[in-house]
């Protein structure tokens, strides 16, 4: 069908809706910025609650949409609406017009820097759980491992449920997160004592009160109920937290040899600029505001601009798979509508 | 020179300096003593607990943050009478974890 879809991002969302327009008999067009598909998901070791490979995922997203017109290392320059539709100007000077553009623009990894109290960017053994990630898919990070790892320690809600920090909602996904990679460096130090400090455990989704169980009773991990309120290094490069307890009611701190930040899931900048373009709204969080958050989550109350995935709030793999499908059937009820 | 008062001693719980040794040999015989997640229904319905302070969450909590003593102290305002065991919404023997915690710990003290 001779029907122009501009899908803006190629990580889940975008390919998977690419996928689904392509068996419905669409040839969509998937913009990204970066010189390869599959967005945060392709940074990734391995996922919840299976501890299914990134890669493997990806793959597959990728092989469903080997059909379509895919541009990388390409951004959107403007967007000009014109009468009923859109005139979409790309960086490699194609310039596309289009009925339909559908926003899979994804989310930002919060800066853990900004949390200056945490230490992130100031002391060694300081690392993001993004970092952390990149060691197990590459083995490539001089601060895990070169020392022993007697005790490590995850930090959850960095530049989450934080109003200070600008962001109020829950990023969703860094409880569950942090018990996986939890899980992974029990395994991989089995002699490490392993701390999570948590404000509230969010294990709302399939098997994740099992990955929770799994990790306190046959891993060891302990979790520590209380916010860290601050992070310093002693004199042989270690980390000293201080929290409270707030089970015991008293501060508690101790000594470790890896910090690991579980950065929040933050709208995405670029998301924010291209939606200026058209111009479409944000909400409150500052993520693109659906036309309803329950009935119309994909559609933005602009006529042919639709959206999946976290580019209108923070959400699981499955949660945007789920979504980009649904926002397929969307375009494709759009289209036939016209 | 005394002048009449003090500070008090730091209420800080340093983890580098908890004797893990008692615990781990607990966990094993106990292994899903690591399972409590402090959701406190044992003490609600402890019956001995609003007069004795007795509380098995916090027994939990306090021998793996080294307050053994406070622990032990805790224990002995316990009856057994296992209703513990029948809230615990994680499915823990608490009758069978309070034994082995009083059999490991009061070992130690003879």
């Amino acid at each position: 069908m001779k029907e122009n879809i501009v899908i803006i991002g190629g990580g889940a969302a975008g390919l998977e809706a690419a996928g689904q327009l392509i068996r419905l008999g669409y040839s969509p067009i998937i913009v990204e910025k970066e010189d390869h598909l599959g967005g945060h998901l392709a940074e990734w070791h391995c996922l919840f609650p299976d501890m299914t490979p990134a890669s493997d995922i990806v793959g597959r997203l990728a092989g469903a949409v080997s059909d379509a017109n895919i541009f990388t290392n390409t951004e959107i320059l403007f967007i000009n609406h014109l009468k009923d539709s859109y005139n979409v100007m790309l960086s490699n000077g194609v310039s596309i017009i289009a009925r339909v553009i559908l926003f899979t623009t994804g989310f930002r990894l919060f800066d853990a820097a900004r949390k200056e109290e945490y230490g992130y960017g100031i002391y060694n053994q300081v690392i993001t759980n993004s970092d952390l990630e990149h060691w197990f898919r590459t083995g490539d990070d001089d601060r895990i491992g070169s020392v022993p790892m007697e005790a490590v320690g995850f930090v959850h809600c960095v530049g989450s449920r934080d109003e200070k920090a600008g962001n109020a909602q829950c990023s969703k996904v860094c409880c569950i997160t942090a018990v996986k990679q939890a899980i992974e460096m029990k395994k991989r130090f089995p002699d490490a004592m392993v701390y999570c400090f948590y404000m509230d455990l969010r294990m709302f989704g399939k098997k994740y009160e099992d990955f929770y169980i799994s990790a306190q009773r046959d891993y060891g991990v302990r979790f520590i109920r209380g916010r860290v309120s601050e992070v310093s290094e002693n004199i042989e490069g270690k980390v000293v937290v201080k929290a409270e307890d707030t089970l015991a009611g008293k501060p508690v701190r101790v000594t470790l040899d890896l910090l690991v930040l579980m950065a929040g899931m933050v709208c995405n900048p670029d998301s924010t600029k291209v939606a200026s373009m058209i111009p479409l709204q944000t909400d409150s969080d500052g993520f693109l505001k659906s036309k309803d958050n329950i009935l119309e989550i994909t559609s933005s109350s602009r006529k042919g601009i639709f959206y999946a995935g976290a580019c209108t709030g923070p959400k699981t793999v499955p949660e945007t798979l789920a979504e980009a499908r649904s926002a397929a059937l969307d375009i494709h009820n759009f289209i036939e509508s016209l | 020179m005394d002048f009449g008062f003090g500070i008090a001693p730091s209420s800080t719980i340093n983890l580098d300096k908890v004797d893990r040794s008692r615990f781990t040999r607990l966990h094993e015989l106990e292994p899903d003593v690591y399972k409590c997640m402090a959701c406190g229904s044992c003490s609600s319905t402890c019956p001995a607990g609003r007069f004795s302070g007795m509380s098995v969450r916090k027994v939990i909590l306090a021998l793996q943050r080294g307050k053994e003593k406070e622990a032990v102290r805790m224990l002995k305002g316990c009856m057994l009478c296992g209703k513990c065991s029948m809230v615990c919404p994680r499915g823990i023997n608490t009758r069978h974890l309070i034994l082995s915690i009083c059999r490991i710990y009061n070992e130690e003290q003879q």
